[in-house]
């Protein structure tokens, strides 16, 4: 299958174009954020205060990367487990976040934000940090750098690989891929 | 009596966390790389390609394979004819954590329970000790990621559930951890000993070499039973769907009490970075 080519940050009319499977190369800017950065940024939200960026159409990654050795752009930087931020981005998608890049299931409340309000999932492969790490081309910490690997980056991917796991449709690719391969290893 | 020095294990460990960063081990490639070969799925497919050219990208660039470098996991073997000089055993290991993972460029993955405050050098090291005969010191270590770690299990079972309730819970394990814990996995299983025995020995069960049968018959057949009910899940590489969401399923088994039957399951990812060292 044909790889999409999208640019980040998305419009409302290449999410609704994303179908749950499709494999795509996102380039543009996104921004990091794991645990404890979601957890300062509802704080913001809830309090009324402005994000240390416009969350407007933007991606999320998921991800707290290695540091980066002298003369390199970044450390390794594949995707963290997803569910951890379930909490948090329902309250971000209902602000502006459009995409989110990390692996592994989301909630029934991510889902449906997804879907009202036109967001998409990505699954990314989760320890290939170092292949990952080849389409990051500039990388600047913009908020947080109290938390080390977990501060808000900045970042400026090119064919950056992602997999639509949860679409505006309601399809999900860990179920519908599941469901699938079920039964169908033989020895 | 031989006498090691501190320096000389802190310094082994901190090269064992290093190379274990950027080198996947023969074991694990040779396996993952089996995997491709029999995998149906495409999407799953190209997942095992990624996994094992992120494999040699880490290693000709030095870059670590993932970007959780996990906490450094030790199983040391301290022979009765050998002391350490200097500072104790596990001060020495935690040295070796500290410049290990500072000089690796690895990421520091400490924290606070509670206040999620960064401790900031990847200390303290879990290490658990055996003692033995002989005048060695044998070092394994894993670095074992927060991802697949959050996917295991321990449960208290009815001795009365037997071996089949055993099978059930390590296959619904894997069933519920889907794509979080990065499949393809190795499968520790812990049966018996106590309620943190089960724990201790399931993290141990992964160290055994991936393609290596286990010397028990009863337990090899347990094994091959879990691996297939677990590839039958359908999870495949990444979650993606596929035949592949096992690598391999290691159990070990010690006496518990009467009344007792403790299970744990510790799912480890594809990225199954362990290493050893004897001085």
């Amino acid at each position: 299958m044909d790889k999409i080519k999208i640019t980040a940050p998305l419009s409302d009319d290449i999410i609704l174009k994303l179908k749950t499977g499709d494999e795509v190369l996102i380039s543009g800017t996104i921004y990091t954020a794991r645990d404890q950065a979601h957890f300062r940024l509802v704080k913001l939200i809830e309090d009324n205060k402005s994000l240390p960026f416009n969350l407007q159409g933007q991606i999320i990654y998921y991800v707290g990367p290695t540091p980066e050795k002298p003369g390199e752009v970044i450390g390794s930087a594949g995707p963290t487990t997803s569910y951890r931020m379930d909490k948090y981005a329902p309250i971000l998608i209902k602000n502006g976040l459009k995409g989110m890049i990390g692996k592994g299931k989301r909630s029934a409340e991510v889902k449906e934000a997804i879907k009202k309000y036109k967001a998409v999932y990505f699954g990314a492969i989760g320890g290939a940090g170092a292949l990952i790490s080849k389409t990051i081309k500039s990388s600047m910490v913009i908020a947080y750098d109290d938390l080390l690997s977990e501060a808000v980056r900045r970042l400026t991917v090119e064919d950056f690989p992602a997999i639509v796991v949860n679409d505006v449709y309601g399809g999900d690719l860990y179920e519908e891929g599941r469901q699938k391969y079920e039964n169908k290893y033989n020895k | 009596m031989r006498v090691i020095a501190s320096e000389e294990i802190s310094n082994a460990v901190k090269n064992l966390i290093i190379n274990s960063s950027v080198n996947l081990p023969e074991d694990t490639y040779k396996s993952l790389k089996q995997a491709f070969e029999k995998e149906i799925s495409g999407s799953g497919k190209t997942v095992l390609s990624q996994i094992l050219l992120n494999a040699e990208v880490a290693k000709t660039e030095l870059k670590p394979l993932c970007q959780d470098t996990g906490l450094a996991v030790f199983f040391v073997e301290v022979g009765k004819d050998v002391a350490v000089g200097g500072k104790n055993l596990t001060d020495a290991i935690n040295d070796g954590t500290r410049t290990g993972y500072a000089e690796g460029f690895l990421r520091k993955s400490t924290c606070d329970p509670l206040s999620r405050k960064n401790i900031g050098d990847n200390t303290p090291a879990i290490i658990h000790y055996e003692f033995t005969d002989g005048d060695k010191i044998k070092i394994m270590y894993a670095a074992k990621g927060g991802g697949s770690e959050n996917m295991s299990r321990l449960k208290m079972m009815r001795p009365s559930d037997g071996k089949d309730g055993v099978i059930d819970f390590v296959v619904e394990t894997m069933r519920e951890a889907g794509p979080n814990p990065c499949p393809p996995n190795i499968v520790g299983v812990g049966i018996g000993g106590n309620f943190e025995r089960s724990a201790i020995i399931a993290k141990k069960a992964l160290f055994r070499k991936l393609g290596v049968k286990n010397g028990n018959p009863e337990l090899a057949e347990m094994e091959s039973i879990i691996f297939e009910k677990a590839n039958n899940i359908g999870t495949g590489p990444m979650g993606f769907g596929g035949i592949c969401t096992a690598l391999g399923v290691h159990i070990i088994k010690e006496p518990c009490h009467i009344a007792s039957f403790p299970v744990a399951v510790n799912i480890e990812c594809h990225s199954h970075r362990h290493s050893e060292i004897t001085i």
